[in-house]
């Protein structure tokens, strides 16, 4: 009997693929689950399993087609084989009937297992996280070259989407076998604030072990991810005890950066340096060379002349645009100058990411920093635009201030924060003057940099605020 | 007596007396409220440990009837009923007084009386004596328990008719008996007089004897009960009962016939209701549902914070020994420990009829209605040594296992002591383990454990005494 082998539902909004390469030819003999053809989609490259046994009599597609779903692909003659493949479903106390429910359910992500390669390429694709949600460490600064990305991923939708979904989603109570963990384990979890369900069981049946659960805990304190939050958090008083109160949900960014600054307060050993720098002539020359920078399209602002010390500073001071690799015990040092400025926007905090900032002349920096900061504030930012950087600025001089402690941007290792400028009475040459004062606020993670360098670092930067040339020496 | 307390407990039953006894070992300041003398409960004095000591007795006497069959005859027992009264009584006796010495070992003040709320902090309690008193709390444990259900046409005012409490008092011997119910106690208590010597009727509303629990273990149970009982009356209702003077006159309705039956005593075991009617409750926040169960959350706390409940007021199963880890659950959350939860993978389940039946975890039963896919390994205890030195191979093991990863999910036993035999389960479920797992834990023999790992072996098509290849 002739039958049709269409092609599937492939998931959420996928209706259509390009056949990349037909796998089977006719007359070749097919079982249920054989790939029969790979197929590129907008979201990835996928092999389209048989829901069919028996011999391939026509291919209906060629490499190039677009098809969609429910169009014929392949027609398959269920001869002998399948009725044996029928037989031995009814027979077999465990084997599951073709299409069963649990089979059901597409989903893109590929199992390690399943697809060993996939992950190994992805770890060196030259893709970086994006800097505020990324919890990951960008290591593929000290790899060699990354090979070409690949135009997508092959997943095998036919044993996939089981173990994905339910990665993504613990099933619910009257599905599947409750959390096999032993009464003490279900406990300490408990204790932990950690859900049982979510526990990934190495024992024999997938029996939760006590090291399960406290590896866990490990990976979701070391991920800093949302997950974290959690087991540490307190329960809240009842606040409408007191008064009125209102819940409104946390937006997006902000929750994203509760996550990455909690992470980041938690994992950095931070520090704060402060000192401050003259810059009485440099303010002269800022006013002189505004129009200037203007006609360029930017504005000559503390923050563009900042970017430009900053990035000199760097190429002195390596250290400061490094990384910490605690799993390989490395320092990362990345020896490109992208550095980020903390953008206060309506939505939250944004921080856009200016390129190789010590190849660029302060023009151009001013005009960059004012085309970011325009988009930041008008929600345009792409992930790409916010990733990257080594290093961060933020400059809170516009509203007010002394001096703060910025947190470092982690896995950066370093943060200046510039406070408003001031005039001061500055003993000089026997005689108080009054001069132009910038304070500065240096924080650093400790664990990387040590006191007498950060001092170091933060003098040059100073000194370059006041002497300028500094930066050609 | 203190104006005031740490904890108080309202009710001693097993419940109740746990979490007393382990809040002062957790060294807290304990207050106990119970009527008795002595903690014990509906389960001590009217409820599990007396009927266990009648169905002692029971199976002694169908032993020695059986003992026959062995070539040893034994005369027709005698019954001193007065003897075997206080048989009971001692039982009853010797458990509570020992639960008495070890609540004044730790210090914990007992007030003989009932508790009602004046206030979320407060108790008004009236001892038995008549005298009353207000105790206030820091924090309360409710557990007040359950009593039997009553409903109108089953509640006549006649000495002729008695509820659990009542038949464990053994009035006398009836010549013949109804027992309206085919749950676990009216089974329980129909072995015993049928043991003692009554003619047993059972009357059951629904299709089968013990609801909700899988027929294939029911079945077993059901072929001894009708070839000791008079008569197993299903899909039957009583509509109505008359006391004759000489004995109660019960109609009918539904598949019996005749429908019009006369029986010296009548016993009625329709279910339990929850004892939730606290004077004084509405003056808290706790909650109470349509089914008269105190509303909780996992940890035990009623709505009202700092007063919980446990046990049979707080919600099915009505079963001693989920009421007494619920107590220690809930006396965990109030030590201040952290995200306490009420959780068993498995609470078993035991009806001490002969044979008995239990079960832990998920039936058979329960996994078809929620379309669960399950293997079922069931072991015959014709296959068991230790059953067929018993003369008793009409009993069943059987395990029902998550197809992939093989973990077991519950466990259900028909047979001699399958309430020991299930704790094994129990332990299996909660720890997790597989089905290879009890397969190759070694079991003594000859027992009746063996039953349960070659269940397991069965699963795999491997057990050495049946011969039950899987198939491929």
């Amino acid at each position: 009997m002739a039958t049709d082998l269409k092609l599937p539902e492939l998931g959420e909004n996928v209706a259509a693929g390009d056949v990349l390469r037909v796998l089977v030819k006719p007359g070749d003999a097919i079982t249920k689950d054989q790939p029969v053809l790979e197929l590129e989609t907008d979201k990835a490259t996928i092999e389209v399993p048989s829901t069919l046994t028996g011999t391939v009599k026509s291919v209906s597609v060629k490499t190039g087609d677009k098809v969609k779903v429910g169009q014929t692909l392949i027609v398959v003659d269920e001869g002998a084989g399948a009725k044996e493949e029928a037989a031995a479903a009814a027979e077999g106390p465990k084997a599951q009937p073709a299409g069963a429910p649990e089979e059901g359910g597409l989903s893109q992500e590929a199992t390690p297992a399943e697809a060993p390669p996939v992950p190994a390429e992805q770890e060196k694709a030259p893709s970086r996280p994006p800097a505020r949600s990324g919890q990951r460490l960008p290591e593929d600064e000290i790899e060699p070259p990354a090979p070409a990305k690949r135009r997508g991923e092959v997943v095998d939708i036919s044993r996939a989407p089981r173990a994905a979904a339910a990665a993504a989603q613990p099933a619910p109570a009257s599905e599947g076998p409750p959390p096999a963990a032993a009464p003490s384990v279900r406990r300490v979890a408990r204790e932990l604030g950690v859900d049982i369900r979510q526990v990934n069981g190495t024992g024999p049946g997938g029996r939760i072990t006590l090291e399960d659960v406290q590896g866990f805990v490990r990976a979701a304190l070391s991920s800093g991810g949302g997950v974290a939050a959690a087991p540490g958090a307190a329960p809240l008083p009842d606040f409408a005890k007191w008064g009125e109160v209102e819940r409104k949900p946390m937006s997006n960014i902000r929750r994203k950066t509760a996550e990455h600054l909690g992470h980041a307060w938690n994992t950095v050993a931070a520090v704060t340096q402060h000192d401050k720098a003259d810059i009485t002539a440099l303010e002269a020359l800022r006013k002189k060379y505004g129009p200037q920078a203007e006609r360029q399209g930017g504005k000559l602002t503390m923050t563009a002349i900042a970017l430009k010390i900053a990035a000199g500073a760097l190429r002195r001071f390596p250290a400061f645009a490094a990384s910490i690799d605690p799993q390989r015990g490395q320092i990362v040092y990345k020896k490109y100058t992208h550095v980020g400025v903390a953008v206060d926007t309506d939505r939250g905090l944004l921080v856009p990411v200016i390129r190789d900032v010590d190849a660029k002349g302060i023009f151009e920096l001013s005009a960059e920093l004012a085309r970011l900061s325009e988009k930041a504030r008008a929600g345009k930012l792409s992930l790409d635009e916010m990733a990257g950087g080594v290093f961060t600025i933020t400059n809170l001089g516009g509203i007010g201030g002394t001096a703060f402690s910025p947190i470092v941007n982690w896995p950066e290792v370093a943060i200046l924060g510039i406070s408003r400028g001031s005039l001061e009475p500055v003993f000089v040459d026997g005689a108080f003057q009054p001069r132009l004062m910038l304070p500065l606020s240096l924080s650093y993670d400790h664990r990387l940099i040590d006191g007498a360098d950060a001092a170091r670092f933060l003098r040059w930067v100073a000194e370059a605020f006041e002497q300028p040339f500094v930066l050609a020496l | 007596m203190p104006s005031s307390t740490q904890l108080v407990v309202i009710g001693a039953g097993p419940g109740g007396y746990a979490a007393a006894f382990y809040a002062a070992d957790r060294g807290m300041q304990v207050t106990l409220v119970d009527p008795e003398k002595n903690p014990g409960g509906v389960c001590v004095y009217r409820g599990c440990i007396p009927s266990k000591a009648l169905l002692h007795v029971a199976k002694v006497i169908e032993e020695s009837a059986h003992a026959a069959d062995f070539g040893v005859t034994f005369k027709k027992p005698t019954i001193d009923l007065d003897k075997l009264r206080a048989f009971k009584d001692k039982v009853v006796g010797q458990l509570t007084s020992g639960a008495g010495q070890v609540r004044d070992m730790r210090k914990i003040t007992h007030v003989q009386g009932t508790a009602g709320f004046r206030d979320a902090r407060t108790l008004e309690i009236t001892r038995v004596d008549g005298t009353t008193d207000t105790l206030t709390f820091e924090h309360a444990i409710i557990a007040t328990g359950s009593r039997p259900t009553k409903i109108p046409p089953l509640s006549i005012d006649s000495p002729r008719l008695m509820d659990s409490t009542g038949a464990l008092d053994l009035p006398d011997v009836p010549g013949s008996l109804l027992v309206v119910g085919g749950g676990y106690i009216g089974l329980e208590l129909g072995t015993v007089y049928a043991a003692l010597g009554s003619r047993v009727t059972v009357v059951e509303m629904t299709d089968g004897l013990l609801p909700g629990a899988d027929r294939d273990l029911v079945n077993i149970l059901a072929r001894r009960v009708e070839a000791s009982y008079e008569a197993v009356l299903l899909n039957t209702k009583v509509v109505a009962m008359k006391d004759t003077g000489s004995g109660v006159a019960v109609t009918f309705e539904g598949a019996a016939d005749p429908k019009e039956r006369t029986f010296d005593r009548v016993l009625v075991c329709i279910g339990r209701r929850p004892n939730s009617a606290i004077p004084g409750l509405d003056r808290t926040k706790v909650k109470v549902d349509q089914r008269g169960f105190i509303v909780i959350d996992e940890s035990r706390q009623t709505d009202e914070p700092g007063i919980y409940a446990i046990g049979d007021v707080a919600g099915e199963p009505m079963l001693a020994h989920k009421a007494s880890h619920e107590g220690r659950a809930a006396v965990d959350a109030i030590a201040g420990d952290r995200n306490v939860a009420f959780d068993p993978a498995a609470i078993p389940a035991v009806v001490f009829t002969d044979p008995e039946i239990a079960w832990a975890g998920l039936t058979e039963t329960d996994a078809q209605k929620q379309g669960r896919k399950v293997a079922v390994a069931r072991f015959p205890w014709g296959a068991s040594g230790r059953a067929i030195t018993l003369g008793r191979t009409d009993g069943v093991t059987k395990l029902v296992i998550h197809p992939e990863s093989e973990r077991v999910l519950g466990v259900g036993i028909c047979g001699p002591g399958a309430g020991e035999l299930i704790s094994e389960g129990v332990l299996a479920i909660e720890m997790g383990a597989t089905a290879r797992d009890m397969a190759m834990t070694i079991h003594p023999h000859p027992t009746l454990s063996e039953t349960v790992m070659e269940s397991a072996e069965v699963f795999f098509g491997e057990a050495t005494h049946v011969y039950r290849p899987k198939r491929r």
